[in-house]
């Protein structure tokens, strides 16, 4: 049955995609005829709470613009958003946007894009592709920025003491781009001053159980630990754990600085259990919108444009709790 | 040097230097003291963490040795944590034993039903088992996600969390149901004639069935019995945390836990089978993990690391590999006359 499903899938896919290409074989203006804008988007997958909201907010706000969106889900594999792009071209949506799974392997598809001109624009996660003429520009977060952020607020909060600060950090996975980044930014800040000292940094792999065995691994090698930095939230939130369990306060006894500010952090950080949290919004769907629109009309945009995003405090918290989305 | 030739030698010295290592280069490793009135220590960790995979790698070995493989022991795990999350999550009192119980229930019933579906497929329409489950290794992972709609699912009971958090006696929970699985495993197939059977299909099918032995039913039977442990271990996994994530809870545990199999000595091919082995390999692989990083391995080449204790091991286990390395001084007079008798 379940070959029957995705034979008839892939026919109605071949169908819908042959029909467009027959459709505007004619015209060849670019756009489907009316002057509704259509963008494809092609996304990663669902796999956080981070990245549904993300979808959501480019779902919500394509619809209160009037953009026709055709989305798709790549669910975490290269290949799928590679044929993704291909059926927008053949489609000949106006604007092409997404979120790449890994950095490289994108050239061909994208020389593809712009030999039929249609304008791509790069949201969360950049490519490293030499020639930048094959994109207009990329919208996200600045992962070492974020990094520097974590490393300002805590420099704040020991100015004037002298004792050592022993940092013990929960790295995201090995090689992800903001794990890499966060590390590099936090760093850089803090090595300005001798009495921070990074004791141990392990990965947590951005998930909760990663999170709390690597720390209760961290809780035994380690002697006192003042400060705890986690590359998401989902790990500090199961540090806390693993710090309640060998009978410590998190926030009192270990202060813990963490990134993201989605939900059940934000909760964490209202109760007084995380210090600190860096936010990196998924919002970014009213932005995306902003620029297609500029794009499709010729206009000229920055080749990098940042996500608007804030810092939290516990008082921050629970003023914005109530308003959070993911 | 008979001793060198029984399957759990290599693994045990593997896991001996291992805790050496964190020994020498880890201070209070070792230290293991009581808190709260129980045990607490790195150890302790180190057994906690092991629970979940020597579950899945129980159940596991009683499927390879009838010559399969399920690969969809993680996205059961995933499916069944996700479950009991959602209905603890709906139950107006989320402290109540009885909801708790009914959720647990409800868990480890929907990985039965998962492990029927895989035995159907592999032992009525004969579908290759590492291609059966493999569409239930991505189904599943998908079937986790829509439960929890692609969220992690918070829960807040204190009942639930006794499954991977709780101690009774001093020990933790989730070790206690390890131990108990893997010693009614044991008893099972080693003090009835299941064992015998279990090996007598993994080495040929259709001589067994000729012999009279149903061997249908007990294939079945071994992947009913992989995805409940798989099933059990999804509810430590999410109970550990309180939390029901349908995207990682249990990924890649499958090879973890084949490799946990193969390091116990039992053969992917089918037959022979060591659950003492399997046990000590799941614990082993858990050990790796710890002590890379209570001694400061960098993440970045954690997996190296990882890689290399676990081809040293299987060198040192290969027959051939052995022959080879111990002929050679054999072969020079002058080198053996420095060998000690």
């Amino acid at each position: 049955m379940l070959k029957k499903i995705s034979a008839a899938l892939a026919g109605g896919l071949l169908l819908a995609s042959t029909l467009a290409g027959c459709g505007d074989d004619g015209g060849g203006s670019g756009s489907s005829g009316d002057d509704k804008i259509t963008l494809g988007f092609a996304q990663v997958g669902a796999e956080s709470g981070w990245r549904t909201a993300n979808t959501k907010s480019i779902q919500e706000s394509a619809a209160a613009e009037g953009i026709e969106l055709k989305f798709n889900d790549g669910q975490g594999k290269q290949e799928n958003q590679i044929k993704a792009i291909r059926s927008f071209i053949t489609q000949r949506v106006d604007v092409i946007a997404f979120s790449p799974v890994v950095e490289s392997g994108w050239d061909p598809v994208l020389k593809e894009a712009k030999d039929a001109g249609i304008p791509v624009i790069l949201t969360d996660r950049a490519v490293d592709s030499k020639d930048t003429s094959l994109y207009k520009t990329f919208l996200g977060s600045d992962f070492v920025e974020e990094g520097k952020k974590a490393g300002e607020w805590l420099v704040k909060e020991y100015e004037g003491k002298s004792d050592p600060v022993n940092i013990v950090e929960l790295q995201g996975t090995p090689g992800a781009a903001p794990a890499i980044d966060r590390k590099e930014g936090f760093e850089e800040v803090i090595k300005a001053d001798p009495k921070f000292k990074i004791v141990a940094s392990q990965t947590g792999k951005f998930e909760r159980t990663g999170g709390k065995q690597t720390m209760e691994t961290m809780l035994q090698s380690v002697k006192d630990i003042d400060v705890l930095y986690a590359h998401n939230d989902d790990m500090g939130l199961g540090a806390i754990e693993a710090i309640e369990a060998a009978g410590k306060k998190p926030g009192q006894d270990i202060k813990i600085i963490t990134v993201d500010a989605v939900k059940d952090g934000m909760t964490a950080l209202s109760e007084g259990k995380i210090n600190y949290i860096v936010e990196c919004s998924p919002l970014l769907g009213p932005q995306l919108m902003d620029l297609v629109k500029k794009v499709n009309n010729k206009e000229e945009v920055p080749t990098r444009i940042l996500t608007e995003e804030t810092t939290f405090t516990p008082e921050q918290a629970k003023e914005a709790l109530p308003n959070r989305k993911y | 040097m008979t001793f060198l030739k029984n399957r759990l030698v290599w693994p045990v010295a593997m896991l001996a230097l291992l805790l050496l290592c964190a020994l020498i280069f880890s201070d209070g490793f070792f230290d293991i003291r009581i808190q709260d009135g129980h045990l607490f220590g790195t150890p302790i960790n180190i057994l906690r963490a092991s629970a979940p995979l020597v579950l899945v790698a129980v159940g596991m070995t009683l499927v390879i040795s009838t010559g399969g493989i399920d690969l969809s022991v993680g996205s059961v795990m995933a499916v069944s944590g996700a479950m009991a999350c959602l209905i603890i999550g709906d139950l107006a009192n989320q402290n109540s034993v009885g909801g708790v119980t009914l959720a647990v229930v409800a868990a480890i019933a929907l990985s039965l039903v998962l492990g029927l579906w895989n035995g159907f497929l592999v032992a009525v329409l004969g579908i290759q088992p590492i291609i059966a489950t493999l569409i239930l290794m991505v189904a599943g992972r998908g079937l986790a996600q829509l439960i929890t709609s692609g969220q992690i699912i918070n829960v807040q009971s204190s009942p639930y969390k006794v499954i991977g958090t709780g101690f009774v006696l001093g020990l933790p929970v989730s070790v206690l149901i390890a131990v108990a699985v893997l010693v009614i495993a044991a008893l099972l197939t080693r003090r009835t004639a299941l064992g015998l059977l279990l090996e007598s299909v993994g080495g040929s099918p259709v001589a067994s069935r000729l012999a009279g032995i149903q061997a249908r039913r007990l294939t079945i039977m071994v992947y009913v019995v992989s995805a409940a442990c798989a099933g059990i271990a999804g509810l430590i996994y999410s109970s550990n945390v309180s939390s029901a994530d349908g995207n990682n809870a249990g990924n890649l545990i499958e090879l973890d836990a084949i490799l946990a199999v193969v390091i116990g000595g039992t053969a992917l091919t089918g037959g022979r089978f060591s659950l003492a082995g399997t046990a000590l390999g799941a614990i082993l692989i858990a050990t790796l993990d710890t002590t890379a990083q209570a001694v400061g391995i960098p993440p970045e080449t954690t997996l190296v690391f990882k890689a290399v204790v676990v081809v040293v091991l299987c060198l040192a286990q290969s027959p051939a590999f052995r022959a080879r390395l111990f002929r050679r001084p054999a072969a020079r007079p002058a080198a053996r006359a420095e060998v000690p008798a």
